[in-house]
């Protein structure tokens, strides 16, 4: 029975060989390393190395929550519009965008959720400005912009709830604490807070809210500027318990570019003088003044 | 592969080609081993040349396959993969039971029936119509909003009940095209033989029924083994949740993967298990000299 035809097998077996080389001939297209331009390049408008000829594309998440965004939700942007220049991240945008030499309409706002923003492959924007926590792991994959804010942790309870009478660090460990997926929160919760019960990590701050609301979870640990939304529009009824104290040098947070992007030092630039002009200082008072008083829980 | 019909197969290749279902290396002896495995070779290694000569390979190896990230994460996903564990087998003993219970609410014969007939039909209907996703969501936020007393609010107590509706639909269909499968002669044999409609269900119909679609079954095991991954969607850690944790702490995807390997570990030994029990229920049937 295995008389049959000898050269079939080795016919089929180059077949697929050959089938294998045709594979590799559609996979190995080089693509122009357009990204990769040397650091070196001048600031100028026309200089710029960017997605879109003559536009500059920032990316954020939509939903984009207050303070971090404000302005009248409008199509296709949902709770704020980064489009208004309301808002922290908005503001310190515009004015970044301002700084490059570009008008308010040569910029175009995408929405990029957290998770896509780190994908490998060409990114579909210049820089993504989303409350992104600078993290030496992070910084392996994409390149941060120098940071335009240092953030505190901060945790929100519902009001005549068990949690709700804590008033230190340490006497939070036996409840069920959240935090939302992607941020520092949860390494917080995980390191410093060290509960004893498991803690949630959801996926989006709606999933966490909901969970607050329905006292699924006993607190919720967020940024301090988020935490006054929360409190304040997301979750009646609630209180933000306390504020951590700050890391010694601080967390802060900075726009996200594609490694090695040769925009990323003009956007330094940007900040380094919008920095010693007090223009961030002032944007810091308008937007996220009242952000910044909370009891803080040793 | 024109040559298969052909010729008639000696039963000791036969047996060889049972042993390697699936794989169609059909038998060709210690020749056609050699040629399926040097023709493999070449195919593994033109694949993983254009791979890894592609343009985007350096940033892929970095973000997917960086070792550091895979066994670093693995530990905690292992650990968060004993409650995915946990709710696949105790939602499976409870599917196993609503689906039989609709599927013969469905099988039920005769006019009078028929509202627990519909009533099956619309919840298949339902089940297997709405995602997942969104069905352990309203569940697992929605049920607890409603704060009445005596009704639990743990999200994965919520998630459990929402596999088990959904899957409970397919199962319930599975379990159908089985008891449909059995001759109606058996039933009007039973009966003849005294027994009442149930014990003949009970004792003639269900028996043969069950062993026909277990292969199916176990397939939407496997499915539902992966669905426990949605339950992380409710923010609690399981399997995926803590890969994707793992993932944005360190902006790379080596913890999917750690995950991965986790899931299919699982799956893999069940779908081999599945093909083998499709095996030897064809092997006996043939036996015993019926129709296949």
């Amino acid at each position: 029975m295995s008389k049959q035809n000898r050269s079939s097998p080795a016919v089929a077996a180059l077949l697929v060989a050959l089938l294998a080389v045709v594979a590799a001939g559609c996979g190995s297209k080089k693509s122009s390393p357009g990204s990769t331009k040397s650091a070196s390049a001048s600031c100028s408008k026309g200089d710029l190395n960017l997605v879109s000829a003559g536009k500059l594309t920032i990316a954020t998440d939509n939903p984009a929550y207050p303070p971090w965004f404000g302005g009248t939700p409008h199509k296709p942007w949902q709770v704020s519009d980064p489009r208004s220049g309301k808002g922290y991240e908005s503001a310190v945008a515009y004015a970044v965008t301002m700084q490059l030499g570009f008008s308010k309409d040569e910029v175009t706002w995408k929405h990029v959720p957290f998770n896509n923003s780190f994908a490998p492959g060409p990114k579909p924007f210049d820089f993504d400005i989303n409350q992104v926590s600078i993290a030496r792991a992070r910084a392996k994959i994409i390149d941060f912009s120098d940071p335009y804010y240092t953030i505190n942790q901060a945790v929100v309870v519902n009001k005549g709830t068990p949690i709700a009478s804590a008033t230190s660090e340490a006497a939070l460990k036996p409840y069920e604490l959240g935090a939302q997926l992607g941020t520092t929160s949860y390494q917080f919760i995980k390191d410093k807070i060290r509960p004893s019960k498991t803690p949630s990590v959801f996926p989006t701050n709606a999933g966490a809210v909901q969970a607050l609301k329905n006292k699924q979870i006993d607190g919720l640990v967020v940024d301090l500027p988020t935490a006054f939304y929360v409190t304040s529009v997301q979750v009646p009824n609630s209180k933000i318990l306390g504020q951590f104290p700050a890391e010694p040098g601080g967390e802060k947070v900075a726009m996200v570019f594609a490694k090695g992007n040769s925009l990323r030092t003009c956007v330094d630039q940007a900040l380094a003088t919008l920095k010693g002009n007090g223009t961030l200082k002032q944007l810091q008072q308008q937007w996220l003044a009242k952000a910044t008083g909370a009891p803080i829980l040793k | 592969m024109a040559r298969e019909g052909d010729r008639r197969p000696d039963p000791e290749v036969a047996r060889r080609s049972r042993l390697l279902e699936g794989l169609r290396l059909e038998g060709e002896g210690a020749r056609g081993v050699a040629i399926a495995l040097l023709s493999s070779l070449v195919f593994a290694v033109v694949i993983v040349v254009a791979v890894t000569q592609s343009a985007g390979w350096p940033e892929v190896r970095r973000t997917f396959f960086d070792w550091g990230d895979i066994s670093s994460s693995f530990p905690d996903i292992a650990r968060a993969f004993v409650l995915n564990v946990k709710i696949f087998l105790v939602c499976e003993v409870f599917i196993l039971v609503l689906a039989l219970v609709v599927a013969v609410l469905r099988s039920l014969p005769g006019p009078v029936f028929f509202p627990l007939r519909a009533l099956a039909v619309i919840y298949a209907d339902l089940a297997r119509g709405v995602p997942t996703i969104l069905v352990i969501a309203l569940l697992g936020f929605g049920a607890p909003a409603l704060q009445l007393t005596g009704v639990p609010s743990s999200r994965v107590f919520w998630a459990g009940v929402g596999l088990i509706l959904i899957y409970s639909g397919y199962v319930a269909e599975v379990y159908r095209a089985g008891i449909e499968s059995v001759h109606p002669s058996q039933e009007a044999a039973a009966r003849s033989l005294g027994l009442s409609r149930f014990q003949a269900l009970r004792r003639v119909i269900l028996p043969q029924a069950i062993r026909r679609v277990i292969p199916p079954l176990l397939n939407d095991f496997i499915g539902l083994q992966k669905d426990t991954a949605l339950v992380g969607t409710l923010g609690v850690i399981e399997a995926f949740n803590q890969s994707q944790i793992d993932s944005n702490a360190t902006f790379t995807y080596g913890a999917y993967l750690a995950a991965a390997v986790l899931f299919v570990a699982i799956t893999i030994p069940l779908a081999r298990l599945t093909d083998w029990l499709i095996a030897r229920d064809r092997r006996r049937r043939q036996a015993a000299g019926g129709f296949a």
